[in-house]
């Protein structure tokens, strides 16, 4: 049995404050954890990180060091910016036991219709992003009625959808391809906050923001850690928790150095940042992100708890429309302009994403960070291999192989798991 | 001198942080039924693990000693080739493969070329069918089939491999009265055939029925075993090994003081959801506070139908009838509905229908009333951890912390998270759908008094059950329900086994 919780060697997490706890169990289950816990108590987490830190460092030495140069790092966020978004979207349909293969053509369809707007009828550029949100949110009202009040399985609709969206991308741009944007709207995927308080050689707003986040970081696990002793449950010992704030505090700052010296502050990663946060908090602390995890892990009692499955199923349908759309502006800007084929295989890299991020094929499993994780490791597997001149063929076998590899990890954890009770 | 066809000696199992088997011995004669009881946890289902190989050698200390041969099983497949089998509780078998496809899974009879020879198999499947007493044509999907024929075609799987010692956990847990009888029956013949048989089972009247010998496991070790042919071996004596203690009576004292009506149910009647007929019909029933009432009907009356159909329309369809809580009309249209009403129900396959079994117990005991955690959609995680704390202590629920995974515990502690979950709604009335099937005595007991707090509060209590001492041991009143009708309502102090089944049969008798 993998014990979350190890009996406390030093039962100094007590708090005086708190009422005393007379029952001897549970004073054994307030306490401190050790490092060693912390790693195999979730391997399935744990495994990821390291696997990433892993891949980062093999990559690092084949590219010579070229992979963290300041201006490859912020090559990889502006390059696998959408994925992450759509990722973000695909781990919550896949924790609640769905699937959605259509993000691609929704994504094409998104920046058409933006296209369109701004390019051919010359409207502004916030006209356009407003219409692709509205379509995306739209077309996921639509894969939602289907799903939760009509009862098909996700992997028919979105099947659907996929080839739907696709002919209709081709329908509004006429089979042609539309660019280029106005400036502006460009701005959107590859623009740069930078300069605004000046520096010397790099950009010195940069660092104020990575050393604000990593503040607002600190704070905000230092108050969890409070409320957690309060209610005496157990935390990590405070020198863990302090070197585990500053591994993550110099993991910040050393991304946001290199994107300093290079040209800044992407806006993209902004709007990105922005939406893990929110995206974390709405799976882990609210309401409807427990009945996303309540839904996957048993539909039947999930719903004979109370939980309005219907609506749920809606809502997350309706949020990865409203997601696709975000990636399909943030595509279409990158790409200045709407092809017909954009977006093509999204699906499957945020599909990919999610699996290797450790959620689970029968659902009921999985985070947002670790999907962004997850898509984190296929864009430095592709990003490493294109620097070393690997051909596309060998690169894609080398993702499948990842991604085989990384579900097969997982089930061997749950096996594991599994036999020892 | 006997002739042990196994024994385990000095059997140790442990699993990370716990010792699931400490020394463990197990003597089992040639051609006899030999019981293992113990509590929910207590080891069975381990030791089994143990002899049949999923478990495999070197994972455990000790020795088994299979037919005068020390063996080592390294997976399944070698102790079936010696002749070991054990059949689960929850069935092996493809629903939507024939009954000869089935009995010959993984062990096809080959032909020429290594073709399957379909009618070899199907004729030697009817053989074996008729071993068991099964009367089923070997080409029939075993989908079509009911729990007890399900069994009887694992048993004629068990007979094609050549068995020489079956291992029947929990054979009759899903079983009706009639379907039991004829098990247990056919076990008596095996027997007679020479098979030895190692049966697990929560059931003393069934151990005491066809056991020889009875071997009782209590927190991983080995207590006794009893020779039922030496003396009187009781029901209660056996009890006294398995909890350590004696269990005054099965059922705790309680004093009734039945208040004001809280549940009103008049005229309900619930369709079907896909076929063209009744479920329940014209229904009437009342619970009132400080009262434990009772269901009591034969599987298929519509026990379940009518408790989901009351509880926000959780089953079935064009539902009529006019429900009162606290004399006031309600009308839930779903379960949060109901729930808001101050209904709650507690169902009958918790592994199915009760509990997330992929997440903590903390978890699912919140899930039915997050909202009381949530304040503008935001859940107060540590508020929820205290909740369940308290319900664990409370509950007794036995687990390491309320973030142990619900999968893991035993069926016992698994019922307790359900109770906590619906105790955590606050709700006025409490419908329990066999609230201890499949767990220990121990266990049980502690339902049961858990049951009596409920009402001492206050509230009203719905047990739907088809234990008949159960209901008897501890409700005021109960109702019988056949064929979707309820045909009597008996105060427990007039209420006897032969009544209340009397009523229960009712419907049969005038259709007859």
């Amino acid at each position: 049995m993998t014990r979350t919780v190890p009996p406390s060697s030093e039962p100094e997490a007590q708090d005086s404050t708190a009422p005393k706890d007379v029952a001897p169990a549970v004073a054994l289950h307030t306490g401190t954890s050790n490092v060693r816990t912390l790693l195999t108590s979730n391997l399935r987490q744990s495994g990821i990180y390291i696997a990433f830190v892993a891949i980062i460092a093999l990559f690092t030495v084949l590219t010579d060091g070229t992979l963290l140069s300041p201006g490859n790092v912020t090559n990889i966020v502006l390059q696998y910016s959408y994925i992450l978004i759509l990722a973000i979207g695909m781990v919550i349909v896949i924790i609640a036991g769905h699937i959605d293969l259509s993000v691609g053509s929704v994504v094409a369809l998104t920046g058409a219709v933006s296209a369109v707007l701004v390019i051919q009828q010359g409207l502004p550029w916030w006209v356009g992003v407003l219409a692709a949100l509205a379509t995306g949110v739209a077309i996921g009202a639509w894969h939602g009625f289907w799903v939760a009040y009509v009862g098909i399985p996700a992997f028919i609709v979105t099947l659907a959808g996929m080839l739907l969206f696709r002919g209709l991308t081709l329908q509004v741009l006429d089979n042609i391809s539309l660019s280029p944007f106005p400036p502006g709207y460009g701005d959107i995927a590859s623009g740069f906050l930078n300069g605004l308080i000046g520096g010397d050689g790099y950009d010195a707003f940069t660092l104020l923001i990575g050393g604000i986040a990593v503040a607002g970081y600190a704070v905000s696990q230092y108050r969890s850690r409070i409320a957690l002793i309060r209610y005496q449950q157990p935390v990590e010992s405070f020198p863990l928790f302090v070197a585990k704030i500053v591994l993550v505090g110099a993991v910040v700052m050393a991304f946001a150095w290199q994107l300093a010296h290079a040209r800044g502050l992407p806006i993209v990663l902004i709007i990105l940042a922005v939406l893990i946060l929110v995206y974390a908090v709405v799976t882990k602390r609210t309401v409807f992100g427990r009945q996303v995890y309540a839904i996957g892990g048993n539909l039947a009692a999930a719903t004979l708890s109370g939980v309005k499955v219907r609506a749920v199923n809606f809502w997350i349908f309706v949020n990865m429309g409203f997601l696709a759309g975000i990636a399909g502006v943030v595509f279409s800007s990158r790409s200045n302009g709407a092809q017909p084929g954009a977006g093509n295989m999204f699906e499957l890299d945020a599909i990919a994403a999610a699996f290797i991020g450790g959620a689970a094929v029968t659902g009921g499993v999985g985070t947002v960070v670790g999907a962004m994780v997850g898509g984190l490791i296929m864009a430095v597997m592709s990003n490493g291999m294109q620097l070393m001149g690997v051909d596309q063929s060998i690169q894609s076998v080398v993702k499948g192989m990842v991604l085989l590899l990384a579900v097969a990890f997982d089930v061997y954890n749950k096996r594991r798991a599994g036999a020892s009770r | 001198m006997d002739d042990h066809i196994l024994e385990m000696r000095g059997i140790t199992k442990t699993f990370p942080g716990v010792k699931a088997l400490e020394n463990v011995n197990l003597v089992v004669r040639r051609g006899e039924i030999h019981a293992i009881c113990g509590e929910n946890g207590a080891g069975k289902s381990t030791l089994m693990k143990v002899l049949s190989g999923v478990y495999p050698a070197g994972s455990y200390e000790g020795e088994i000693v299979f037919d005068g041969q020390s063996v080592r099983f390294s997976g399944i497949r070698d102790s079936e080739h010696v002749g070991i089998v054990i059949i689960h509780q929850e069935l092996a078998l493809v629903p939507y493969l024939s009954i000869a496809e089935n009995i010959f899974l993984g062990n096809e009879r080959r032909g020429r070329f290594g073709v399957i020879d379909w009618n070899k198999a199907n004729a030697e499947a009817g053989e074996l069918l008729r071993s068991v007493g099964l009367d089923e044509n070997p080409v029939t999907p075993v989908g079509q089939l009911g729990v007890g024929k399900q069994q009887l075609v694992e048993i004629a799987k068990a007979l094609s491999k050549d068995v020489r010692l079956l291992i029947l956990d929990e054979p009759t847990a899903a079983l009706n009265d009639t379907d039991s009888a004829h098990l247990l029956d056919l076990m008596r013949r095996l027997r007679d055939r020479g098979i030895t048989c190692i049966m697990i089972s929560h059931k003393l009247g069934e151990i005491t029925a066809v056991s020889d010998n009875v071997t009782v496991i209590r927190d991983g070790k080995t207590v006794e075993t009893l020779n039922l042919h030496a003396g009187e071996v009781t029901q209660e004596r056996i009890i006294r090994g398995m909890v350590g203690r004696d269990l005054e009576s099965y059922y705790p004292e309680r004093e009734s003081h039945p208040g004001e009506e809280i549940l009103r149910v008049e005229d309900w009647t619930v369709w079907h959801p896909t076929q063209d007929r009744k479920v329940v019909e014209g229904a009437n029933f009342t619970v009132r506070a400080g009262e434990v009432v009772g269901i009591a009907g034969l599987m298929g009356a519509g026990r379940t139908e009518l408790a989901m159909s009351i509880f926000g329309r959780a089953y079935g369809r064009n539902t009529t009838g006019r429900l009162f809580v606290h004399g006031k009309e309600v009308k839930p249209r779903n379960v949060s509905e109901a729930i808001d009403a101050g209904i709650a129900y507690a169902t009958e396959d918790r592994k199915h229908y009760g509990l997330n079994l992929i997440e903590d117990i903390r978890r699912n005991v919140s899930a039915a009333a997050l909202d009381k955690l949530a304040s503008k959609g935001f859940v107060n995680g540590n508020e929820e951890v205290k909740v369940a704390e308290g319900y664990r202590r409370d509950m007794n629920i036995k687990a390491p912390s309320v973030a142990s995974i619900v999968g893991k515990l035993s069926g016992g502690n698994q019922q307790k998270v359900v109770l906590s979950k619906w105790l955590y709604t606050d709700p006025e009335v409490l419908i329990l759908d066999e609230p201890t099937r499949g767990i220990d005595v121990g266990a049980k007991y502690e339902i049961y008094t858990i049951i009596n707090r409920l009402v001492a509060a206050g509230k009203a209590v719905l047990v739907i059950s088809s234990e008949l001492p159960e209901l008897l041991g501890i409700c005021d009143r109960i109702y019988t329900l056949s064929a979707g009708r309820i045909t009597g309502e008996v105060p427990v102090q007039q209420a006897t086994q032969e009544n209340l089944m009397e009523l229960m049969t009712k419907e049969k008798e005038l259709a007859a």
